[in-house]
């Protein structure tokens, strides 16, 4: 079956879909986007997350077909989705993404499928800042999660954030410089307003 | 395979009927596993997801009309007041992404035992209401689990909405795991007090083949609370009957030993979360008494 849904701002078609494959499958292998990882395919790492009209979901339990007509950011399209975020006026990030924002977003980076040419977003600049990437495998799923997080909370306790990352598996840093990431994120955010 | 994408209810109900083997997928986070593990390999999958109101809920007089494909993180964010025992079981549930996805309706399409929705449903009182190009019918929600993983649909019905009781009084649910995110239950209790009709009611999860009320439990609670005027007089529960009650939870179970955990501990488990679950509830009934007559 063939599938059309928008991707960090750009319209999409997925041609050969098979009717049990999952968005993860088709963001990876049909459309070359892999910064989605797949470790588990069954919901437990988190590492495959992405934003289904604004909402954080593992793409390997959405089946392809459930994306049609609707809005996928992924962390490729990250930077550029916190970009204009900001720039529509919420540069605490406090103000959530309406569904219509999330699909009159458009991806004005050069380039929105590698996410390459485009300056990082606050969290991704805070992941490295503060050493929590190791093996990076579950760094895209935890960015997007984060910038979920921050943007619906701009000053999340500890508690905050372990609950907000608790669907996404590290087993690399023993958390602890992702909670410093998070943390280091936030109060740039804060410090910017 | 092919892929079902009904716009409506209606037309929900005729693919349904024209291929009673499809599977319905809402959230997907049961469904998904099954086949990207390729245990199940179903001829169709019915996509729920354009049923906007399926993920949609009514607050009435005496119930919650609850969507089946209402996501656990909607319920826990909007009906905590109205169903705080089933907010609680919800944000027990796997992650934040799952709850995103996932909801009762699909707990209750899986029925598992270790499903979280089920305890807090079975305390609160519920129906389910499930529909066909036949017609619609209400299942009472003790007649709704019928054995492991399976429940009283009939092939070409879904599951529309269900109807929750709202709480008239204090509820708890608990939950036994190796952590706080992403476990399934080893088991699980919910209770619920009902002040109106001056009675007890529970869940018991995991620690059965379906999940189950302990019905004598609840009886000689109930019988134990009337003759001692407790709801009157709102003093604390006497110990031995509190114990008395755990023994009684302990013993509705019928578990099996796996890898989550032996029969034995999950019948003490079940136990100890009805002693707390009783006291819990039954300190927020007093508090709320005191205040009742305190503002009185
Ligand atoms: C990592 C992970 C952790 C999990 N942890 C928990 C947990 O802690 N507690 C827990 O209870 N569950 C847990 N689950 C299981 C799952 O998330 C829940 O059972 C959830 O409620 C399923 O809802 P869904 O909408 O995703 O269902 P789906 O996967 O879409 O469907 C589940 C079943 O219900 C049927 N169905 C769905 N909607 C309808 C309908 N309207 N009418 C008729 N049939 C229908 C489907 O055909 C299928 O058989 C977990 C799952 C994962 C992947
Ligand atoms: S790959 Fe999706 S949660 Fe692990
Ligand atoms: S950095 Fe290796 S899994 Fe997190």
């Amino acid at each position: 079956m063939r599938v059309n849904f928008k991707v960090n701002g750009r319209q999409q078609e997925a041609d050969d879909v098979w009717e049990g494959e999952s968005l993860l499958y088709v963001l990876r292998e049909r459309l070359g986007l892999p910064g989605s990882k797949n470790a588990c395919e069954q919901g437990e790492c988190g590492s495959c997350t992405v934003r289904l009209d604004g909402v954080p979901v593992c793409s390997c339990l959405v089946a392809a077909g459930q994306v049609e007509g609707r809005d996928i950011v992924t962390v490729e399209g990250l930077a550029d989705f916190a970009r204009q975020r900001s720039e529509s006026g919420c540069a605490s990030g406090a103000c959530g993404t309406s569904l219509q924002d999330a699909q009159d977003w458009q991806a004005k980076g050069t380039d929105s499928q590698t996410g390459e040419g485009t300056e990082l977003s606050a969290i991704q600049q805070a992941f490295i800042d503060a050493g929590a990437v190791q093996c990076g495998f579950c760094t895209p799923g935890l960015l997007v999660a984060a910038d979920e997080m921050l943007e619906r909370n701009p000053n999340p306790s500890d508690a905050d954030i372990r609950e907000a990352l608790s669907g996404n598996l590290c087993r690399c840093t023993g958390y602890e410089k992702i909670m410093d990431a998070v943390r280091l994120a936030a109060a740039r955010q804060s410090e910017a307003v | 395979m092919d892929f079902l994408r009904p716009a409506s209810w209606e037309e929900a109900l005729a693919a349904k009927a024209e291929h009673p083997t499809a599977v319905p997928i809402a959230g997907g986070t049961d469904v998904m596993v099954e086949i990207n593990f390729d245990h199940r390999r179903p001829e169709y999958l019915l996509d729920l997801n354009r049923i906007g109101d399926l993920s949609e809920w009514e607050v009435g007089e005496a119930s919650v009309r609850l969507g089946a494909s209402v996501p656990y993180t909607k319920i826990m964010e909007n009906l905590r007041a109205e169903l705080p025992g089933l907010a609680l079981a919800s944000h027990t549930v796997a992650s934040p992404q799952i709850r995103n996805r996932g909801g009762v309706g699909g707990n209750l399409g899986t029925a598992s035992p270790a499903g979280d929705a089920h305890p807090a449903l079975l305390a609160a009182g519920a129906e389910v209401e499930v529909e066909s190009v036949r017609g619609t019918r209400r299942i009472p929600i003790d007649a709704f689990y019928t054995g492991v993983k399976r429940n009283a649909l009939a092939a070409d019905e879904l599951i529309r909405a269900v109807h929750v009781k709202k709480a008239d009084g204090p509820q708890q649910f608990s939950k036994v795991g190796t952590r706080n995110a992403m476990v399934i239950a080893v088991c699980a209790f919910g209770l619920a007090l009902h002040p109106e009709t001056r009675t007890v009611r529970t869940g018991i999860g995991s620690a059965a083949p379906t999940p189950v009320r302990a019905k004598t439990a609840e009886e000689f609670l109930n019988a134990a609370l009337e003759e001692g005027g407790f709801w009157d007089n709102g003093q604390i529960i006497t110990p031995s009957v509190a114990k008395q009650f755990a023994d009684l939870c302990s013993a509705a179970c019928n578990p099996i030993d796996d890898v989550r955990g032996t029969a034995s501990y999950r019948r003490h488990a079940v136990g100890v979360m009805a002693r707390r679950t009783l006291t819990w509830t039954w300190e927020s009934y007093r508090g709320d008494r005191r205040t009742i007559e305190g503002a009185a």
